[in-house]
């Protein structure tokens, strides 16, 4: 017997088949859905350019090509009062961008650590983990923001307690300052490498001052490529020496020593270019008002950037530990029956594991680190939300602007890591097959 | 036989010895010390380690503690009672505990209203939080926002009565239509809902003083209450939106889809303070020339479209783990999509969305703390700003902080806590 | 009806729907009350008191216009705004005038499309050091660290002057004034910039206001005044006459305690009769009553009182009247005539 269904009946098109109809019913939901969002963002604009009108205002980008009149901090790129707003926002940008790579540096370390130190045996280690992590995620980071940048502000040693003679702080090793406006370190310079002096450039026709320090920025760019370039070549000899070895390995059974060779091949190469181009260090010293010379890592920087790695290690931490117990048990005993230490299990048979499962949440907490940045405003460090979302707004008065540009900045920040995020996933899930 | 054996043995014991307590060191807190915190050098450092950490903490803490004062009315006098046993100024708590916890714009007279309120949601929780709880109880939830709002913000009893009773008659509309079919049901609802609303309207403006409590405005609203209710008030009302945008997102339609996607890949990855910007400076560019509305409800709808877009992602997510199965098993009783989702699906994928869905409202309620940026006095406002900034307290910030950090430890530890224990109930309910 | 229906049908989410037409004056009347923008928090001129109160230099030109327009003092809800925001809650009608420590400038005057109606304190940004930097002027300021006050002229002050001065500084940018304050205290920054006035106030919360000088250089003109949204001459005129009302009162003489005593006996200066209201009819030209300048002046004083209830030298903060005194005692202060 076969199985008879009923031919559709086609009586035509009806109106009511709009909504009853499964093969009409998503085509009017959509076509309604259409019509209300033109409508609604219809109804938006026309708002807009209403109120627009009867501010006599109008939308223009114009004003980022204006001079920015305000002095910057910190900056990346050579900027001053009388670069333009969009500079400005570069610079801002540019910030933004420093304290979150640093801040996902810092918090990934100090998250690993506490999350697997968390599940230590140490009952006293993991209490102390488990504390940090509970007061960490359950406060606001805008508390702890505040927090630790009044404690950088109170705790260290103003620059005029290292002047005099009973000065009540010296620098550490005689080279760091440490002070509540920021941190200062030794730079390294090249004294014989390809920035030019100023006679140098004199002398090949440089005639003002923005001349002589184009020549030595370049020229001091050149040098770090250098010092780059040899360490990449170090890098690939390493690698090959590894190879060596295993290749006889394999063929002999005898692995030949690698360590002294490898060592070698780091450290000579760049020890040489180093004495050769004149590798000399500028001490921060205390003159004036302030420290001169040498890095600064400013007191702003340092809270932003120590809140967020501390607030986003607490929950990189959380998921580190969901992650090792996400490896069965069996894992473990296994390779405690192979006779693997503790930390060798961690490090050779867990870790690798738990990896897949840690990576995903440890992506969009790098994206969190991201967004929280703009709490910056909070301790005065000069980021984005600062700059353009803050004093040029201020001095414009462009907010739908500045605000529009500020969130297509963050929203192809974060566009950006997800693809990267979902290109990890797919590539782990290949594995798994 | 015996007694020879017994001349040929001297003695031969004939009970047993009884078991010799294991070494000291094998035993009760010494082994327990042993193996836990000294079992190598390694962990030796560690503890040692640890122990001055512990050790570091308390000595900085204990005296700031203990040499503290609660009395005084400035920093002058604290620094006078104090002097250089480095206590802390907790005078500035109890001079200041009702703005940090009302705000200092809301009528001081008033304070038991959000107080009550703040009781009566014990009441209005539980049986959400527990499932076990008896389900007719969740009338009591539902009356709950209505209850609260009058008495958080007063008027007339008559404009929540009505809000609640629109509601109520658009339930019922929507049980009359949906025997048609779904759309019909929400279109009876929405008739029914607003229509009683327009009547109520007429009786609200005829009685406005009818069982009326003493208004106060939103803008008035402030302190750690001002946390509480943005935190509540948003995440309820990011539920409905994301369960729909999550649905949204599944859809076959690819207008309703990509729709969906958009909003919700745009609200997240924008900070939530640029959100907040566009509440205080750009929403008003958006609305009808001349309309204007309070700055907290202009902060509650962003803050809600926020958390709507995360409550989204772990709501798909509770979707998405479903066995397809259960999709398959509705479509096959013939349930139609408001049906198969209503019946089937939802009760199940929001059941495995409670742990995700908690963590999201711990981290909004945190988050409520931007608001201060945008110059409203919430309880991290109200300390960097008017009490901070009084002559009478300028430099008291640990003790202010420190209060702060308790207030919202308490709170956000407390659903964390609720949210693990769920997700142990969870776990046994599957296995 | 209608809109009492709308009103009934979402009040209870707490929409409150107002009219930011043209007509400023007629709303403020309907409400029953008036939006005032102040800041979030500065001693002496907009600062809420333990009790939740305004009080202030500011607050009380908010209180003034309440008193002339509505004849309740009290009848003004305060809005703070922050640097960032006051514009926009000006421009979008969420108040109804600004009373802000804002500089008067040419483009918030025109591009920003707003009118200033006034100047009630002649300000000028200021520096002030740690007396223990024997630092006497703001030329010696070369290298400093300068903590600044964000969202206000300052920051392009700063700029201009250093630029200008050939001098390099370290800008240190914080939102709030307490937490500037709070930077420059445990010496973040050896420089705290931002108006003299302000200075004043915050250096008289100090531990030791001593250890703290300004330094006598003022490097821009800062005319703080109310200002209303532009395009509304009617409600402008009534701002404008309010303050220009506590200034003439006090050339006058007429201060909060003998204002009744002289409306009730009116004396024979026609200048105090007519801002009185016992003669002329000033009040109706703006579209008020009478009396509106004799409440104004009773509910706050003259402009003498107020500066010397709030900032003045008895005060904490303790400033001298300097160009903030009557042109004819060598101020600024000079109000056109009540004619």
């Amino acid at each position: 017997m076969t199985i008879m269904t009923d031919p559709p009946r086609d009586d035509g098109f009806r109106l009511g088949k709009l909504i009853s109809d499964t093969r009409y019913r998503s085509i009017t939901f959509q076509v309604i859905t259409l019509v209300l969002l033109v409508l609604g963002i219809g109804y938006l604009i026309s708002n807009l350019l209403a109120n627009l009108a009867d501010l006599g205002q109008d939308l223009s980008y114009d004003f980022l090509a204006a001079p920015s009149g305000y002095d910057i901090n910190q900056q990346p790129i050579p900027y001053d009062s009388q670069s333009t707003h969009l500079r400005a926002t570069i610079v801002g940008a540019l910030n933004t961008l420093i304290v979150a790579f640093l801040a996902c540096v810092t918090a990934t370390v100090l998250g690993v650590i506490a999350g697997v130190l968390r599940l230590s045996k140490n009952w006293i280690i993991s209490k102390l983990m488990a504390v940090y992590v509970e007061a960490f995620r359950n406060i606001p980071v805008l508390i702890w923001i505040i927090i630790i940048f009044t404690v950088v502000a109170n705790v260290f040693p103003q620059p005029r307690d290292f002047r005099g003679e009973e000065a009540t702080a010296s620098p550490l090793f005689g080279v760091i300052a440490a002070t509540n406006r920021g941190v200062y370190v030794p730079r390294p310079y090249f004294t014989n490498g390809f920035g030019l002096t100023d006679e140098e450039a004199l002398s090949q026709g440089a005639t003002d001052a923005d001349a002589f320090e184009l020549a030595a920025t370049q020229g001091a760019l050149l040098d770090w490529l250098v010092i780059l370039a040899v360490l990449a070549g170090s890098f690939f000899a390493a690698r090959a020496i590894l190879n060596w070895a295993n290749r006889t390995q394999e063929a002999t059974g005898k692995r030949p020593a690698t360590f002294w060779p490898t060592l070698a091949v780091w450290i000579v190469p760049i020890t040489l270019v180093c004495w050769f181009m004149g590798l000399s260090w500028e001490v921060p010293e205390l003159r004036g008002f302030n420290f001169q010379g040498g890095i600064l890592m400013r007191g702003s920087l340092i809270a932003l950037w120590l809140a967020l790695s501390i607030y986003t290690g607490a929950f990189i931490a959380e998921n580190v530990r969901a992650g090792i117990l996400a490896i069965s048990k069996g894992q473990t005993e296994a390779a405690a029956a192979l006779g693997l230490r503790p930390r060798r299990i961690m490090n050779l048979v867990v870790l690798p594991q738990a990896l897949r499962v840690i990576i995903p949440p440890l992506i969009s907490q790098y994206l969190n680190i991201t967004k929280n940045s703009s709490l910056a405003i909070a301790v005065g460090y000069m980021d984005l939300t600062a700059t353009l979302g803050g004093i040029t707004l201020n001095q414009t008065g462009r907010a739908i602007e500045s605000i529009l540009l500020l969130m297509l900045f963050y929203l192809t920040i974060s566009l950006l890591i997800s693809f990267f995020m979902n290109i990890y996933n797919n590539s782990v899930r290949l594995k798994e097959r | 036989m015996s007694d020879t054996h017994a001349q040929s043995v001297a003695f031969v014991r004939e009970t047993e010895i009884p078991p010799a307590p294991p070494p000291v060191t094998e035993t009760g807190a010494v082994k327990w010390v042993r193996e836990n915190l000294f079992s190598g050098p390694f962990n030796t450092i560690m503890t040692l380690l640890g122990l001055y950490v512990v050790y570091w903490l308390l000595s900085g803490l204990i005296p700031w503690i203990v040499n503290g004062t609660w009395e005084g009315s400035s920093i002058r006098d604290c620094r006078e009672i104090i002097g250089d046993t480095g206590g802390g100024c907790f005078a500035v708590l109890g001079e200041r505990w009702n703005q940090l916890l009302f705000g200092f714009e809301y009528p001081s007279e008033l304070y038991w209203r959000p107080t009550l309120a703040f009781v009566l949601l014990f009441i209005a929780v539980p049986q959400v939080l527990f499932i076990n709880l008896p389900r007719k109880l969740l009338i009591l939830t539902a009356l709950y926002p209505f209850l609260a709002y009058w008495l958080i913000w007063g008027g007339s009893l008559l404009i929540p009565t009505f809000a609640l009773l629109g509601l109520a008659v658009g339930y019922l509309a929507f049980q009359r239509g949906e025997h048609v079919n779904f759309a019909a049901g929400l279109a009876a609802f929405v008739v029914g809902a607003a229509a009683t609303w327009w009547l109520g309207g007429f009786v609200t403006a005829a009685f406005p003083n009818l069982l009326a409590l003493e208004p106060v405005e939103s803008r008035n609203m402030g302190g750690f209450m001002l946390n509480l209710i943005l935190g509540i008030v948003c995440v309820s009302l990011s539920l409905p939106i994301g369960i729909l945008l999550a649905l949204g997102r599944q859809s076959r339609m690819p207008l309703i889809k990509y729709v969906c996607v958009i909003f919700i890949e745009f609200v997240r990855g924008v900070p939530l303070i640029t959100l907040l910007f566009v509440a205080n400076v750009v929403l008003a560019y958006f609305l009808p020339p001349g309309t204007n509305f309070d700055l907290i409800l202009r902060v509650i709808i962003m803050i809600t479209l926020f958390a709507s877009a995360y409550i989204a992602e772990v709501i798909r997510g509770g979707l998405a783990a479903l066995p397809k199965g259960q999709y398959e098993a509705a479509d096959s009783l013939g349930l139609d999509y408001a049906q198969a989702m209503q019946l089937v699906i939802l009760p199940q994928a929001l059941k495995i969305s409670i742990p995700g869905i908690v963590n999201v409202a711990v981290g909004l309620f945190k988050d409520t703390t931007l608001v201060s940026i945008i110059s409203m006095f919430d309880l991290v406002g109200m300390i960097r700003g008017p009490i901070l900034s009084s002559t009478d307290w300028v430099g008291v910030y640990w003790e202010l902080w420190a209060a702060a950090c308790v207030l919202f430890f308490v709170v956000c530890y407390g659903i964390s806590q609720y949210s693990q224990w769920l997700e142990r109930q969870l776990q046994t309910d599957h296995h | 009806m209608k809109k009492s229906v709308f009103l009934g049908t979402v009040a209870f989410a707490g929409l409150a729907a107002a009219a930011a037409s043209a007509a400023t004056l007629d709303d403020v009347k309907a409400r029953g009350t008036l939006n005032c923008g102040v800041t979030t928090g500065v001693p002496g001129f907009a600062e809420p008191d333990a009790n939740g109160e305004w009080q202030g230099f500011d607050v009380a030109v908010c209180r003034a216009v309440a008193a002339a327009v509505l004849g309740d003092a009290t009848a003004v809800t305060f809005v703070p705004t922050t640097g960032k925001t006051r514009f926009t809650s000006l421009a979008s009608g969420e108040i109804d005038m600004l009373a802000r420590n804002t500089t008067w400038t040419f483009s918030r005057d025109t591009d920003l499309k707003f009118d200033f109606t006034g100047i009630n304190y002649y300000d000028g940004q200021g520096f002030m050091v740690p007396a223990a930097l024997g630092v006497s002027s703001a030329t010696e300021l070369d290298g400093a660290t300068v903590c600044i006050q964000t969202g206000t002229t300052t920051e392009l002050n700063l700029a201009d002057y250093f630029r200008v001065n050939g001098m390099s500084y370290e800008p240190v940018p914080i939102e709030t004034g307490a937490e500037a304050v709070q930077q420059y205290l445990a010496g973040a920054c050896d420089v705290y910039t931002t108006d003299r006035s302000a200075l004043a106030a915050q250096r008289a919360g100090f531990e030791n206001p001593a250890d703290s000088v300004i330094l006598p250089e003022v490097v821009s003109k800062e005319p703080l005044g109310p200002l209303v949204r532009h395009g509304d001459s009617e409600w402008f005129d009534i701002v404008k006459w309010t303050l220009n009302a506590l200034i003439a009162a006090e050339e006058y003489g007429v201060t909060s305690e003998n204002v009744e005593e002289l409306a009730a006996a009116p004396g024979d200066n026609p200048e105090v009769n007519r801002l009185l209201g016992t003669e002329g009819e000033l009040g109706a030209m703006m579209g008020l009553d009478n009396e509106w300048a004799r409440r104004a002046i009773a509910a706050v004083g003259n402009y003498g009182e107020v500066f010397s209830t709030n900032i003045g030298e008895e005060t904490a903060i303790g400033l001298s009247r300097g160009l903030n005194a009557q042109y004819t005692e060598g101020g600024l202060l000079y109000s056109p005539p009540f004619r």
